[in-house]
């Protein structure tokens, strides 16, 4: 299963973990999978199916913005991570 | 190479090929701008600040000049304001490494601080404060002005075409993005081919927990467009790469040098064979040494315990 690492200003909507793991083949369905346990973190995260532009997610490092979004591909070994943006961050 | 005063004499840095850190299949150099006048990269950003500011009328003569600065931009601007004749009042977090203060002070600049749990987005809130309650006082605001992407788009990446016209790719790290921005745009006008990728500190908890999410905030000088991808790398990445840059190739740099080439490395998979990668070098590591970063000890523990400061 992925890592998803949580921002501690998300943390009250997962009881407190900074990590989670969730199944899913690309970070759509992680994340999915993670707000699916975790029901605060849904409107948190998404807005009409978009993430959020305040929040930026990585996977394995990169903004999937530059791999291939929400369908960028996940492996069991991947961590998603969730940052928010800050200076130098992205769109809000 | 003579010049007529320290204003004069920013920029020309030289470009330094690193092969014993770089993949096998591609070289990658570092633009060591710490051979800058006050030893960063920001030189280049605080000459193009005053200079345009003072064509376009924005500026008068021995008019203030508030910035928020996280260092750097502070130490490049109190020096040529000097030499211009302004005063100048910085805004920067009250973490900023004593190194800098005291070259602040030293260059007659007055010192307000921010908290250190609002990083960079704090000082700018401060210094629009000052700037507002002081109509006398000009802003240049380097996030948002575009005479810092044009210092680098006329000045940093026509000196790496012509030492390394072949260059296939170029990184940065992620704070105004002047220079990514100003470069990336500057070598890709000059072929379309050239690839840039941004290396995004990742700040501790210590730097996010207290902020809200709907503080997010983008400077207006970033252009994300320019951007073939953005990869993020921690404390300890960085740090490890920044010191193995001193351990095998000679080179002392700050930090943010170890995370653009950890970057560098990184992408250099993506890249033709033989591609020549050109990374930012931000600055030297001189200002950094109180922080510990370079002390010796273990890598996870330094880490940990700089990672509140590393990247102020």
């Amino acid at each position: 299963m992925a890592t998803v690492r949580i921002p501690s200003v998300l943390r009250k909507h997962t009881d407190g973990a900074a990590k989670l793991t969730a199944e899913g083949g690309t970070v759509g369905e992680v994340l999915r999978a993670a707000a699916a346990a975790h029901p605060g973190l849904e409107d948190q995260l998404f807005d009409d199916g978009s993430v959020r532009g305040y929040i930026n997610v990585y996977v394995d490092d990169e903004d999937i913005r530059y791999v291939s979004g929400l369908d960028s591909p996940v492996t069991p070994d991947s961590e998603v991570a969730l940052m928010p943006a800050v200076a130098g961050g992205a769109p809000a | 190479m003579r010049f007529g005063d320290i204003s004069q004499a920013v920029g020309h840095t030289p470009l330094v090929a690193v092969p014993r850190l770089s993949p096998p299949g591609c070289t990658i150099h570092l633009k060591l701008e710490g051979h800058n006048p006050t030893g960063s990269v920001k030189d280049r950003v605080a000459k193009y600040l005053i200079e345009e500011a003072e064509r376009s009328g924005t500026l008068r003569a021995g008019q203030r000049i508030v910035e928020p600065t996280s260092g750097n931009t502070g130490i490049g601007l109190a020096a040529i304001c000097r030499v211009k004749g302004h005063p100048l009042t910085c805004v920067l977090p009250e973490n900023t490494s004593q190194e800098r203060k005291q070259l602040l002070t030293l260059f007659g600049a007055e010192l307000v601080f921010s908290p250190a749990t609002e990083g960079s987005n704090g000082s700018v809130r401060v210094a629009r404060e000052l700037a507002d309650a002081d109509p006398d006082a000009y802003m240049p605001f380097q996030y948002g002005n575009a005479a810092n992407a044009l210092a680098h788009y006329e000045t940093t990446a026509p000196e790496i075409i012509a030492d390394l016209p072949e260059v296939a790719a170029f990184v940065a790290g992620l704070g105004t993005g002047g220079s990514v921005t100003g470069v990336g745009r500057r070598l890709k006008r000059w072929n379309p081919d050239v690839k840039v990728y941004a290396a995004e500190p990742e700040y501790g908890d210590l730097v996010y927990g207290l902020r809200n999410l709907d503080e997010g905030y983008v400077p207006e000088v970033l252009d994300l467009e320019v951007l073939d991808s953005r990869i993020k790398v921690n404390s300890r990445k960085a740090l490890k790469a920044t010191r193995e840059l001193a351990e095998v190739e000679g080179i002392f740099a700050g930090v943010s040098t170890g995370a653009s080439l950890v970057v560098a490395q990184r992408v250099a998979a993506r890249l033709p064979d033989g591609a020549d990668i050109v990374a930012m070098s931000p600055d030297g590591g001189w200002k950094y040494l109180s922080t510990g970063a370079y002390a010796p000890g273990d890598l996870d523990e330094l880490a940990t315990s700089i990672s509140g400061t590393l990247w102020a």
